[in-house]
């Protein structure tokens, strides 16, 4: 792998829950709970999972969105996970985030063109007609074209906002930019045009993806590297080819069987795991996934496995076979 | 269609139109299809393609206004639906012909317990005893693998998860046995492993009890998994009807071919690290000042001045596989 552009470890994130009139502390929400995990120059890395596994609170601790209960974020090899806003202020400009829903994240009373032009403002780089030339610019590179800076979000499609969220990611030339869900609310033929420009884009600055998306389709078509979570920990990351070629932890491979698959003569569906994830405020004690895990021994009900090394950088945290996981 | 004895649902020509301010707009235009006892018919398509539309047509649930039916058929089990006075249509909706929905949250009344709710839809339908209900709410509950039933069935809708609201929900739509399900985008909310659990018990209890299924939703991987047959519908409009496996075989409309391109797949292996996505070029159109040719033309590689100017009739290219397109022959050809 390359040099490390962010190397995130030990990350913990818990919520208390209040109840009562006391608002008393009854419980905490183990939203993220011990995530470690490195990114390199120009590499996109995947993370999946299913809704409350902690994907989204990760994407948001490593740009200070949420502030992180304890473990380090390292950007470029510096520490930011305790630096103050205008500490942090240069930072910002190297890393950037776009959401799911284009519908929300873009301010409706602003012109397109002021919303991609906004962050360059902010940082003081470029005013007047060279701001313009840049947004024109940034417009033409996420294939708007410029003449569509005057116009309003709402007179924009799905896909079309979608663009304009990433040309404003782009404005400060970012070495990582987070993708929280960035197709998952836009048509099938529209997710393909987004996510070809996404790898055009990085082809052609070389920047960074963390890269999240309950999709393991779109994950695997995007990503260098991938990494499942389950109930606010990584339980397995490899090479994506290694990865869905030999998944070796029990939820992976359920996950995997659970994706229909476009092609009518192929393996039915086979549910592989039953009932729902727990709730992450009492999470099963030892490994997280023993509740239903199909082939759970005494031991994983006490002792939480470690991500540990299968060979090749395929890392699992699973106490099957001498903590390698499960073959197929 | 040699034998017709066993159809249970057949629609002919069902046009749903909306009059907005902006105008006019064919939600649904000219769309006939059947769906067979035990059979399960998907119909695809990108959001604004109609095919929620044609759910609630078929409901006749279509918000009037701005939405009519302005002409065509639906016959459930012989009757004329949309015929019916909207008394007689209460006595046959929820009881021979039922609809899931994506959201279940929103589809359950929030402060009533689960086995109320499904005791309300049975009595609604059939003469018997609160008691009598009671135990058909609890025996769906259990036919539909929701644990410990009679405990749910006092339960909240808030107090289960996603997944166990979506099987209180199919509980609820089954409970009169009707002879036709409409499912819309029923797993879409859900988790891929709790989507598999679904999709696999809707597929069981249409088998049990020869429901006949329509199975609305966006996605080529379930279509491939639980359909028998497929509708592609574009811009309100069928483009394309085959059997699953004629279709992922050897789709016939540019349109399909282009949504099968676009859809990436879990690797077998060997898939190059970021290889390109074939991508349909432009949007989904508006409905509001259609062309008057094939609405897919602007988007479509293949479209010559035919496609603009005329609308391409379905026609049969052998086996029941039905495109409309003027260049279907050479579909194939070009990829």
């Amino acid at each position: 792998m390359t040099e490390a552009l962010l190397e995130v470890t030990d990350l913990k994130k818990h919520y208390p829950v209040r109840a009562g009139v006391l608002r008393r502390q009854v419980g905490t929400v183990h939203a993220v709970d011990g995530v470690s995990f490195a990114l390199g120059t120009g590499e996109t890395l995947g993370l999946v999972g299913e809704s409350g596994c902690g994907k989204s609170t990760v994407a948001r601790s490593v740009l200070r969105l949420v502030e992180p209960t304890s473990g380090q974020i390292r950007l470029d090899g510096e520490d930011i996970t305790h630096l103050s806003k205008t500490a942090l202020r240069p930072h910002r400009r190297s890393m950037q985030i776009v959401f799911q829903d284009p519908f929300a994240s873009l301010n409706p009373r602003m012109t397109a063109g002021d919303i991609v032009g906004e962050p360059i403002a902010v940082h003081g780089l470029a005013s007047g007609k060279a701001l313009e030339a840049r947004v024109a610019q940034l417009f033409e590179q996420v294939g708007l074209r410029p003449d569509q800076m005057r116009n309003f979000p709402h007179q924009f499609s799905g896909g079309q906002r979608q663009r304009i969220c990433i040309a404003r990611a782009l404005a400060l030339g970012p070495r990582l930019i987070v993708c929280d869900e960035p197709v998952s609310a836009l048509d099938v033929s529209i997710q393909a045009q987004v996510i070809n420009l996404l790898i055009d884009l990085q082809r052609q600055h070389g920047f960074s993806y963390l890269f999240i998306a309950h999709d393991l389709a779109v994950v695997a078509h995007i990503s260098h590297r991938v990494a499942v979570m389950y109930l606010g920990r990584i339980v397995e990351i490899a090479d994506k080819d290694e990865l869905f070629r030999n998944p070796r932890h029990p939820y992976t491979q359920a996950l995997l069987a659970s994706v229909p698959v476009a092609n009518p003569l192929a393996k039915k569906l086979a549910p592989l795991i039953d009932g729902d994830v727990p709730s992450p405020v009492n999470p099963p004690s030892g490994c997280a996934f023993h509740t239903r895990c199909r082939f759970a021994m005494e031991r994983c009900k006490t002792e939480r496995p470690a991500l540990l090394d299968a060979g090749d950088g395929h890392q699992v945290a699973c106490l099957l076979n001498e903590g390698t996981g499960r073959g197929r | 269609m040699a034998d017709t004895s066993d159809l249970v649902l057949d629609v002919r020509n069902l046009k749903t139109v909306f009059f907005t301010n902006s105008g006019l707009f064919k939600a649904v235009d000219d769309l006939s299809f059947n769906v067979r006892r035990g059979e399960t018919l998907a119909i695809v398509g990108e959001s604004g393609c109609g095919k929620s539309v044609t759910a609630l047509s078929l409901m006749r649930l279509v918000p009037d206004p701005p939405g009519r039916i302005v002409g065509g058929s639906v016959t459930l089990e012989g009757t004329e639906l949309l015929s019916l006075d909207e008394a007689q249509m209460r006595a046959v909706r929820g009881n021979r012909i039922s609809m899931i929905f994506q959201e279940p949250m929103t589809s359950l009344n929030p402060v009533m317990r689960i086995g109320d709710q499904i005791v309300e839809a049975v009595r609604l339908h059939r003469s018997i005893t609160a008691k009598e209900a009671h135990d058909i709410a609890i025996e769906m509950l259990r036919l539909v693998r929701i644990p410990e039933p009679a405990r749910r069935a006092r339960e909240y809708p808030h107090q289960l998860s996603g997944g166990m609201r979506q099987r209180a929900m199919i509980a609820m739509a089954l409970a009169c046995r009707p002879a036709l399900l409409i499912a819309d985008e029923p797993t879409t909310a859900l988790d891929v492993t709790i989507q598999a659990q679904i999709l696999a018990l809707i597929l069981d209890l249409q088998k049990e009890l020869g429901t006949g299924l329509v199975l609305i939703t966006h996605d080529l991987g379930v279509v491939a998994q639980t359909a028998q047959r497929v509708i592609v519908m574009y811009a309100g409009r069928k483009v394309e009807e085959a059997s699953v496996e004629a279709l992922f075989a050897s789709p016939m409309h540019p349109y399909t071919r282009g949504l099968m391109a676009s859809i990436p797949a879990v690797p077998a292996s060997g898939v190059p690290a970021q290889a390109r996505l074939n991508e349909i070029p432009g949007t989904v159109p508006s409905l509001v000042g259609l062309p008057r040719g094939c609405a897919f033309a602007p988007r479509c590689k293949l479209a010559i001045k035919r496609c603009e100017a005329e609308y391409p009739p379905l026609a049969d290219w052998g086996g029941g596989h039905l495109a409309a397109c003027w260049r279907a022959e050479d579909v194939a050809e070009v990829a």
